[in-house]
């Protein structure tokens, strides 16, 4: 089975500023992929890469092993919902759904019929009367009807009420059930992925930190608890993630695929807004020990 | 595709579709009253060869229409691209709508292709039908106008014949263009029509001219080229001939100057000057009291037989089809230019 999403050294500028860099990562197929960072980390523009909307400056993206893009054949197997889900606001539901007949090869006109009256749509309605939460669902009708074997969403639900919010997610989940394609998801917020994500990727400051299968991520991870204790003195293959001490005790976050023994810990899991939170963290440190180096 | 193009259109196209069939009804209704009554002034004229005096009555009495005609066909083309082009695309990016189109399973480039195809050929077909409507209707009229507004002068020329098709075609793919480049609707028109502008207007002053190369000639003095003859009462020994722009037996023609020469062939005094003829005004035919009476027709004849003449360089009427074609294909050209600009920016540099 060909990779879904394969990407090599990937980077994206913008001027002098990097949006994203040195993005290596092998999604398999079959996933559905949250891909979470906070704001402006560079998520939008993994998506749009993906999506052929912009071109890399550096490295190489490969989407179902075709490059992005590359003619008609690409484009009807991938299927993209931007940020703020947009309609035509002068076009009714009925109208968006014969765009989407007219414009793809595989459209799946029963299943938007089905989802549109399912949703309660109103065909003759103009999408610019739409509710927030109804036109993320229009758009999401579109994107799925297109039959697409893999689906890009980026921030869908970012604008939407915590019921929308549920109800979107609900919607996607099952048509990830009924018809088999992978989906790559992003959000600025964990607890949206965390019910329907299988694969996470951590994207901090136009880098991604770790990516991988969620149930192997949140098994490798631990917060160890104890005496205070200097990071030089972890077993090596223990991976410091974060860590915060105070004057007896001190925290860690490691990533390990050993098991820990050490009786002076107290080991605990972490949830995945913990491991989230943990490598965003790691980061501010990491940029606030350079910051005092340079000034050393 | 050409669904969609044609169901987000259909609202400007209808509403061009009925300007252009009130426009059209108008000049139908009037138009063949318009040919009579001057086909039945001529008859009238030539039997007491006052042609030159029905002339002015017949365009003074309809030149609010003729200019009001003749605006509407220039400006039809700047519209179109004012309101057709430049926010074709903005309009797409300021709703983010081009990244649900683009993300169907039609690339970019099929989508611009079949909008500029479908957008232009009607803003090119719609501005051909009124051009050539408004040039039939005005035909009687652009037999009779003054020199300044005849059928090749800068302003007149632009809104006949087939030209109008090449600027509209033009100004659609421009703003298109602009739109692509400056991404914001209000901006994309401004600039637009700034542009256009500018293109209009440097092309009768800089470029129309020198489409073929220009015809100078000499002709005598007479009614037609003289607008004036001046006597200085403190200078009896020159009269003070002032010529316009119109050159004899060539009506219609663009003339580009209009000069007064001596016998030797030298420049006295240019289009708008006017020139000193060394001619005695105390006596002889140019004298206010001289043998051939108080006209000045005389004068002008002696003035002839001395050698002045008026040096004109123009373009005669009858190239008015070659420009019309050669100017519709230099903006045909720069249509195709910008087209494959477009094409290659929206694949390459726009996301």
């Amino acid at each position: 089975m060909t990779a879904v999403l394969e990407a090599q050294g990937l980077g994206k500028r913008y001027g002098k500023h990097w949006a994203l860099r040195e993005c290596t990562v092998d999604i398999p197929a079959g996933h559905v992929v949250g891909l979470v960072g906070p704001n402006g980390a560079g998520k939008t523009t993994l998506l749009k890469l993906a999506s052929g909307q912009l071109e890399p400056t550096a490295g190489g993206i490969a989407v179902l092993g075709g490059r992005p893009v590359s003619g008609r054949a690409q484009l009807a197997k991938v299927g993209f919902v931007a940020q703020d889900t947009p309609v035509y606001a002068g076009l009714s539901v009925a109208e968006h759904l014969r765009l989407g007949a007219r414009l793809n090869p595989r459209w799946d006109a029963a299943m938007a019929r089905e989802r549109v009256a399912r949703l309660g749509l109103v065909p003759t309605q103009r999408a610019g009367k739409l509710s927030g939460g109804q036109r993320a669902q229009l758009a999401l009708t579109l994107g799925l009807a297109k039959r697409p074997e893999l689906l890009i969403l980026d921030e869908p639900v970012a604008s939407l009420d915590p019921l929308a919010r549920r109800e979107f997610m609900q919607g996607l989940m099952e048509a990830t059930v009924e018809h088999e394609f992978s989906v790559v998801l992003s959000s600025h917020l964990v607890s949206d992925l965390e019910r329907v994500c299988d694969f996470l990727i951590v994207l901090v400051d136009s880098r991604v930190q770790i990516a991988g299968e969620t149930d192997r991520l949140l098994s490798t991870h631990h917060r160890l608890t104890g005496p205070r204790r200097d990071p030089d003195r972890l077993p090596a293959d223990q991976h410091v993630v974060s860590a915060s001490h105070t004057d007896r005790q001190s925290t860690y976050v490691v990533r390990t695929d050993a098991p820990i023994h050490d009786p002076a810990w107290t080991v605990t899991h972490l949830s995945l807004e913990d491991l989230v939170l943990a490598y965003m963290e790691k980061h501010v440190a990491d940029t606030r020990r350079a910051a005092l180096e340079v000034r050393r | 595709m050409i669904w969609l193009t044609w169901r987000q259109f259909r609202g400007s196209a209808a509403m061009m579709a009925t300007l252009l069939v009130v426009l059209v009804a108008t000049l139908a209704a009037t138009g063949p009253n318009l040919a009579s009554g001057y086909s039945a002034g001529i008859a009238a004229c030539t039997r007491d060869s006052t042609c030159d005096r029905f002339y002015d009555r017949f365009f003074d009495d309809y030149q609010l229409p003729f200019l009001a005609v003749s605006l509407i066909v220039l400006l039809l083309p700047a519209l179109v691209g004012l309101f057709w082009g430049a926010p074709m695309i903005t309009r797409e990016l300021e709703a983010g709508t081009h990244l649900l189109v683009w993300n169907q399973s039609v690339t970019r480039g099929r989508w611009l292709a079949v909008k500029l195809g479908l957008t232009g050929l009607t803003a090119m077909a719609a501005a051909c039908l009124c051009g050539l409507a408004v040039t039939w209707w005005s035909d009687p009229l652009d037999k009779s106008a003054v020199p300044d507004l005849a059928l090749m002068a800068p302003l007149v020329f632009g809104a006949r014949g087939i030209a109008p098709m090449g600027y509209a075609a033009f100004a659609f793919v421009l703003g298109v263009t602009v739109g692509m480049l400056v991404r914001r609707t209000l901006a994309a028109m401004a600039l637009t029509l700034a542009l256009f502008a500018v293109i209009q207007i440097a092309m009768p002053l800089l470029v129309r001219p020198h489409l073929m190369p220009p015809v100078t000639a000499t002709f005598e003095l007479g009614k037609a080229n003289t607008d004036h003859i001046g006597i200085n009462r403190d200078d009896t020994t020159a009269v003070h001939i002032g010529l316009n722009t119109a050159i004899p037996g060539q009506t219609g023609a663009w003339v580009l100057a209009s000069e007064l020469v001596d016998p030797s062939g030298r420049t006295i005094a240019g289009s708008d000057a006017d020139g000193p003829v060394r001619i005695s005004t105390t006596s002889g035919p140019c004298a206010p009291a001289g043998p051939t009476g108080p006209g000045m027709d005389g004068c002008l004849v002696e003035i002839n037989r001395l050698g002045y003449r008026q040096q004109a360089t123009y373009h005669p009427l009858d190239r008015f089809w070659p420009f019309q074609w050669i100017e519709t294909g230099i903006y045909a050209l720069l249509t195709a230019g910008l087209t494959w600009f477009s094409f290659w920016w929206i694949r390459r540099r726009l996301s």
